[in-house]
């Protein structure tokens, strides 16, 4: 592999990605007004979303995922890093907050469709509003109306329900009438914190579907923010694991999930309920794991003088093979142990001893 | 009836409920929550209701608790719970009814504890309240109860906000198998809550559930969580059971279309990546008959060629 793990193929093929993130940070002030004690959300997190990609981030609560998507979505100052869309750093271009030129690029879906449409309007305002904002009502009304049953068609939905309010419609239907305010913009990335979780099960995959067709057809990029570990395989064609403010380990979907390098994807993974497997994993191996991952505020084996995290950044390790572009940033992985099937040593080591030849400094 | 006959424990059934029916009377309309809904759980079994939201199945909670209030009323039907009518019991034996012989933890439980008292002097109260313990024996038990949920007892001193929502809702389990329940009614414990947390309050009342031997309804719409804590399932669909059989014959060959919709709506985490499609979109079942037996122990409600008994205004694209 010649080139950076972080660059994916498809941004290689066409150039600058669609979004890039890098060494994002944000910390947040604590404690009184003299106080100088602040949490640390974010730390140096790095994310290449290239053209017509998924990328879903997926962590627990508190893990940062949200807080990355507010950074991202200019809700919230980043303290530290930047954000590049076409190569350009947002940070730098806008420098005290969104413009409209940002917002026609990067759009956000919401978790709550219930909260996020104005019960006193009906669809036919969200969706006028976005065109007539951002210069897309093409001239006459005629041409507007045009493109209102447009944009109903394209989220599967009828065009009449226009006239209807809110409260009239299910939640899926809310979330789909989120999706098409988003897509009036025509953005080149919407950014979708956890879209599916407040709505009823059967309808999940519909909207899953729904954002994959966008995808195949308009070649919109994609962050998918999710606690689902289950929707994330289905969706994304890469999965970011987010664990402490920091991402932790990134590859292919499918091979992340299967194949988990770092000891909380691999909590993570062994907690989701699939009957499939029921009964495959050692409770006692989870117990560890927990009490390892779980114990701690930044990485699971800071603070322990043996291991070498503690006192160096930990580096990337790529896992597998190149063409999955899978990475864990973990000491303790070694990867003639990953083919033992226990990827993890037990012991610590020598941060002089070559962990592969494939390590490469996450320097961002 | 047959479908009370098969249950997994003892052939002594913990609760049977047969041909309940819930409707909420309203001025001018009135809905059928639950429509002849019939099923039993025996002794030490694990019964799983599955459904989305608004089929009903928290509707038959509050039945069984006697829990409803207006506008929504009992219209039929009967439950009784080791013999007893729980729908005649007078006020008296309802007190003693809920908690000691059935107890619940609700969906928000970790909100449901009283944030200006400390968690021990909640657990003290139900034991001076319901079992007339002196305060000083109530104390000790209360520190048992949160060992057997692998909480520290120091945190009896501990007030709700000081416990993670993991902690709290293991406190609230902890209370409501307090006095050692035969039935305990799980109504979505976990949907708060994240995967990893989830994962260990299931493990914990696996655990629960096997050193003190009580049975369980346990309600939730996450089939997979289902089919792995549960012995037999039924699946509920606008008041109505279409299917019910083991958990695991539920898993392996879903009958009822509705069922299989629900299977689909969860992305499996191994295997090949293959399209899913949920259910349909517009799709509506309408006038679901009654249960039939296809199979030894799985009972489906019989749904007429394909599509079955389908509203179908739209089937692809538009959203239901």
């Amino acid at each position: 592999m010649s080139h950076s793990l972080m660059a994916p193929p498809a941004a290689a093929s066409t150039g600058t990605p669609a979004l890039e993130i890098r060494g994002l940070g944000k910390t947040f002030p604590i404690g009184g007004l003299f106080s100088r004690d602040s949490v640390r959300a974010l730390h140096g997190v790095d994310l290449t979303i290239g053209r017509g990609e998924i990328v879903a981030l997926v962590g627990e609560s508190g893990s940062g995922k949200s807080t990355l998507a507010r950074c991202v979505a200019r809700l919230e100052k980043p303290s530290s890093g930047a954000i590049l869309i076409d190569g350009v750093d947002i940070l730098k271009r806008d420098r005290f907050q969104a413009s409209r030129a940002f917002r026609s690029q990067l759009q956000m879906v919401f978790q709550d469709p219930f909260g996020s449409l104005n019960p006193a309007h009906r669809m036919d305002h969200f969706l006028r509003r976005s065109l007539a904002i951002h210069g897309k009502s093409g001239g006459s009304e005629q041409e507007t109306q045009r493109r209102l049953a447009e944009l109903m068609t394209t989220v599967g939905l009828q065009a009449d329900m226009l006239n209807s309010y809110p409260h009239e419609l299910s939640g899926g239907q809310r979330q789909r009438v989120a999706i098409a305010r988003a897509l009036a913009v025509e953005p080149q990335v919407i950014l979708a914190d956890e879209p599916t979780s407040m709505l009823d099960v059967s309808v999940r995959i519909g909207v899953l579907n729904l954002m994959r067709k966008l995808r195949d057809e308009q070649g919109i990029s994609m962050l998918y923010i999710t606690h689902d570990l289950a929707s994330a395989r289905y969706l994304a064609d890469r999965t970011a694991v987010m664990f402490a403010g920091e991402l932790v380990e990134e590859g292919e979907s499918l091979d992340l999930l299967s194949n988990p390098a770092h000891p909380y994807t691999q909590l993570l993974v062994s907690a989701v309920p699939d009957p499939a497997r029921a009964g495959t994993y050692d409770p006692v191996r989870r117990a560890e794991l927990r009490q390892a991952v779980m114990a701690s505020t930044h990485c699971a084996f800071d603070g322990d003088p043996n291991q070498p995290c503690s006192a160096e950044e930990p580096v990337r390790h790529q896992v597998g093979d190149p063409a999955n572009r899978h990475w864990v940033r973990c000491h303790l992985y070694r990867p003639w142990a990953a083919a033992g099937g226990h990827a993890l040593a037990s012991e610590p080591i020598q941060s002089s001893a070559p962990a592969s030849n494939a390590q490469e400094e996450a320097s961002a | 009836m047959t479908i009370s006959q098969v249950s997994f424990g003892s052939h002594e059934p913990v609760l049977d409920v047969k041909d309940l029916t819930v409707k909420y009377i309203g001025d001018t309309r009135s809905t059928t929550a639950v429509d002849h809904v019939s099923f039993s759980i025996g002794t030490g079994e694990v019964f799983g209701l599955a459904g989305e939201s608004g089929c009903g199945k928290s509707t038959i909670a509050n039945s069984i608790m006697r829990l409803l209030k207006d506008p929504a009323k009992i219209a039929g039907g009967s439950i009784s719970f080791g013999g007893k009518d729980v729908l005649a019991m007078s006020p008296e034996e309802l007190r003693r009814f809920r908690w000691q012989d059935v107890a619940m933890v609700f969906q928000s439980a970790m909100n449901s504890l009283n944030p200006v008292l400390t968690i021990g002097e909640q657990i003290v109260d139900i034991f001076t309240t319901h079992a007339g313990y002196s305060r000083k024996e109530s104390l000790r038990r209360a520190g048992e109860l949160l060992e057997l949920v692998r909480i520290d007892p120091a945190r009896l001193k501990s007030y709700p906000h000081q416990l993670s929502g993991g902690m709290r809702q293991r406190a609230v389990i902890a209370m409501a198998v307090a006095l050692k329940p035969s039935l305990l009614i799980l109504d979505e414990p976990t949907t708060a809550l994240d995967v990893v947390v989830q994962q260990e309050i299931m493990a914990q009342i696996k655990d629960l559930q096997r050193e003190l031997g009580f049975s369980v309804l346990f309600i939730t719409h996450d089939m997979s969580l289902m089919v792995e804590l549960s012995h037999r399932m039924a699946v509920m669909y606008g008041g109505r059971i279409v299917e019910t059989a083991k958990a695991q014959d539920v898993y392996a060959n879903p009958r009822h279309p509705y069922t299989q919709a629900l299977m689909g709506a969860f992305p499996p985490l191994t295997g090949p990546r293959i399209p899913l499609t949920g259910l349909p979109d517009g799709v509506k079942f309408r006038n679901i008959p009654d249960l039939t037996e296809e199979a030894p122990g799985h009972f489906v409600a019989p749904f007429g060629g394909e599509p079955p008994a389908v509203d179908s205004a739209n089937l692809e694209g538009a959203a239901r």
